[in-house]
């Protein structure tokens, strides 16, 4: 059984993170800038991993743990401040939440 | 030596006062004010009258007596420690000085009694009299020069008590101003004392003095220059000619403050530091010869404008610029003693002269031009009766207190060491004028029909407060010059000879004439066979001084009393200079011509409009400007779109990996 290199890895992590980039910057649905910045959240994930695996360190794993809670937190607020905004804007769209500026 | 040891209670008095009253009496009734003020001024006289009594137990050797306090400031070489002196000199002018100033004190509580900013008032004026004893006492020149400046600042704020009237306000601005001018002067020779002595302690410096060669009126050198500096100072703060011209205008003032500040002590300041700097002065004959020079002929031009001015206040103040003018001839001339002489008896009879105006004023409500009084003599006897005693002190009739100093200083400038016949005249003819002016206030004021309106003005004499301290001037001007009669008759002239060791201690050795003049007082006329006492008594009280007294009151008397229609038809005939006198010789209007108005051009078209506008301005609006409209421009990023932001942040990120990579590639090259 053939090793794959840690090269593939992070070319996998390099792509979905610079997809879920994209995906933040473009995208107008609060939901999808959410997913997208899961998706990012996972390819850095992935990146932890592959380095953790291929150095046969711990740390890289420890970081992942970490980054899952803080995803998980993340999302309870952030679902909640989309609810809220659903609530009194009846828009999920990203453009017409605006008033906060100069 | 409870008091001697420590002179500083003297200036703490008043000070106290003057803090207590400012700071905490604009809600306190009147009689508080009072006891704070008048307490503290007659604490501080009887804190001088102990000190003097200490002073006579000092052996010659302790004196100057010098307490030093604490080491204000050093900077390399230069210490300047806060330290005062008494000697002689200190102790004449402290009892004029705390005496005088107490019964203002006293007088002001009657004529302020229903003037608003009351305490405000006696705060001033225990101020002032904080810094004038400071300027006595200081042991050198920048504690003096302390005073100097202080009493300036309360000069500026008592002349313009009544700050809502526009022309107060202008005449404090004036006199503020315009001894800024000489102070100017008084710095400079300050610096240049210090370069030259490399001190300021009047102790070091007189001893330095002393050692160097007395100048030549051809070759004259660095003494001369501190001399006529500081000599400017003076001509500034004492009002001679050519910055006198703040003085007549301070009469904005309230009457007290005309008496205490510009006439009895402030306006001396000059002549005591003349005084005070004797030995350098003796040793420059030059600056001798200028401050005779100023001194006479101040005295004899102020004089010419008192002839015909009609606020009895304004003919006061022309009065006190003459008189100071007699006192600086006296140090010009030589005799110092003399100058503080005229200097002690004018702060009792010009003092007197002023609170018995001030008294008149107030018992005809507050007019102060005296073509609306006359026959007032009967309505206000004790006003009359000292005003009486004033006149004649005044106007040198033998016997007041005038006569005694004005002739000492006319005989010096007659026929002493430094005689000058033209100064002599002037003096002379001064003396003359001020009898017929003052007889003609007095005349005016107090003699024939009134002319004052009979349904508005009923004349009462002054509350006791202020009656009192008339008549003790009054006892003073009559009484002040017994100490130097002794002269008259070959004897000995008491006050000269009390002064003696301040004038001779460092006087220039090198002629004899030198040192008869200052011995000239205690013993007796020089010269051949010395005539009997009754001759020469003869001689003093018929002496020309006493003649043109007696011509100017004549004059007086013919024109106002006799034949009272004289005078307008003088005036009619003899039109220009009567124009010329009575417009005060259109100094006033060539000095706005030529300083004033220039300045104020300038000032507004060039510092204001384009200095201050253009530059000034434009500098720290364009800061402004470029901090406003930059951060218009950056303010616009903030767009409130989130994914603007979000496209920022991603660049970011790539930029400074692109950056981390750049610095990483270069690191392994």
């Amino acid at each position: 059984m053939s090793v794959v290199p840690i090269s593939y890895y992070l070319v996998l992590s390099a792509v979905l993170f610079g997809l879920g980039a994209v995906a933040v910057v473009f995208k107008r649905n609060i939901i999808t800038i959410f997913m997208a910045i899961e998706l990012m959240l996972n390819a850095v994930n992935l990146a932890f991993v592959a380095f953790a695996r291929a150095h046969g360190q711990l740390d890289g794993l420890v970081y992942v743990f970490f980054v899952i809670v803080v995803a998980a937190a993340e999302a309870t607020v952030g679902l909640a401040i989309v609810i809220t905004i659903m609530h009194n804007r009846q828009t999920l769209n990203v453009e017409r939440v605006n008033l906060l500026k100069f | 030596m409870p008091l001697l040891n420590h002179i500083w209670i003297i200036l703490a008095l008043p000070l106290a006062g003057a803090a207590i009253n400012g700071l905490l009496g604009k809600t306190w009734p009147k009689s508080i004010v009072n006891t704070v003020a008048v307490g503290s001024v007659s604490l501080a006289f009887l804190s001088v009258a102990e000190l003097v009594r200490e002073f006579f137990t000092l052996t010659p050797d302790q004196i100057p007596f010098v307490g030093n306090y604490f080491t204000w400031m050093t900077a390399g070489p230069f210490t300047i420690d806060f330290a005062l002196q008494v000697d002689q000199l200190t102790v004449v002018m402290l009892l004029v000085v705390s005496f005088v100033g107490m019964l203002i004190h006293i007088y002001s509580t009657g004529y302020m009694a229903y003037e608003d900013g009351y305490y405000r008032f006696f705060s001033y004026l225990n101020l002032f009299m904080f810094f004038m004893l400071t300027l006595v006492l200081g042991a050198n020149l920048i504690v003096m020069f302390v005073g100097w400046e202080g009493v300036g600042l309360c000069s500026y704020l008592l002349i313009g008590f009544y700050f809502l009237k526009k022309s107060a306000a202008d005449a404090g601005k004036k006199a503020f101003i315009v001894t800024r001018l000489g102070d100017l002067g008084f710095t400079v020779g300050i610096l240049l004392a210090f370069w030259t002595f490399s001190s300021l302690n009047f102790h070091d410096m007189f001893a330095k003095v002393s050692a160097m060669p007395s100048e030549t009126m051809q070759h004259s050198g660095v003494l001369t220059a501190i001399c006529v500096l500081l000599f400017i100072g003076a001509i500034g703060k004492s009002a001679q000619l050519p910055l006198y011209v703040w003085l007549p205008d301070a009469m904005e003032g309230p009457t007290p403050v005309s008496a205490l500040i510009h006439a009895a002590t402030m306006v001396t300041a000059g002549v005591y530091m003349v005084a005070r700097m004797n030995p350098l002065f003796s040793r420059s004959p030059l600056a001798m010869l200028i401050v005779a020079i100023v001194g006479a002929v101040t005295a004899f031009y102020s004089a010419t404008i008192g002839l015909v001015q009609t606020d009895i206040k304004k003919v006061l103040a022309y009065s006190t610029v003459s008189q100071l003018g007699y006192m600086f001839l006296g140090c010009g001339v030589g005799v110092y003693a003399a100058g503080i002489f005229h200097l002690m008896t004018h702060a009792f009879f010009k003092g007197l002269l002023f609170l018995a105006a001030g008294s008149v004023i107030h018992a005809v409500g507050g007019e102060q031009d005296m073509r609306k009084m006359g026959g007032l003599r009967k309505q206000i006897p004790v006003t009359y009766w000292t005003m009486l005693i004033g006149t004649l002190a005044i106007a040198g009739v033998p016997g007041f207190s005038g006569f005694f100093s004005k002739d000492e200083i006319l005989d010096a400038a007659g026929s002493g060491p430094h005689a000058n016949l033209t100064l002599w005249i002037l003096g002379l003819a001064g003396a003359g004028l001020t009898s017929f002016y003052m007889f003609r206030l007095f005349f005016l004021t107090f003699f024939g029909e009134s002319r004052y309106d009979h349904h508005k003005v009923h004349p009462h004499e002054s509350p006791k407060n202020m009656t009192v301290p008339l008549m003790i001037l009054a006892l003073l001007s009559l009484g002040g010059g017994w100490v130097a009669a002794p002269h008259l008759v070959g004897g000995t002239d008491h006050f000269e000879a009390f002064l003696h060791p301040v004038f001779a201690a460092y006087a220039p050795q090198t002629a004899g004439i030198e040192q008869g003049v200052s011995l000239a007082g205690s013993a007796g006329e020089s010269g051949g066979i010395a005539p009997s006492p009754a001759l020469e008594l003869f001689h003093a009280i018929t002496g020309p001084p006493v003649i043109v007294a007696l011509a100017g009151f004549l004059m007086a008397w013919w024109f106002y009393i006799r034949k009272s229609e004289v005078p307008e038809k003088l005036a009619t005939s003899l039109h220009g200079p009567y124009e010329l006198l009575l417009n005060k010789y259109w100094v006033d209007e060539l000095y706005a011509a030529v300083f004033v108005r220039p300045l104020l051009w300038i000032s507004t078209n060039v510092l204001w409009h384009v200095v201050d506008e253009g530059i000034i301005d434009g500098i720290v609006n364009g800061v402004a400007r470029v901090a406003r409209e930059s951060g218009g421009q950056v303010r616009e990023l903030q767009s409130g779109n989130t994914r603007s932001y979000a496209t920022w942040v991603v660049v970011g990120a790539v930029g400074f990996t692109v950056l981390l990579l750049a610095l990483l590639g270069m690191a392994v090259h």
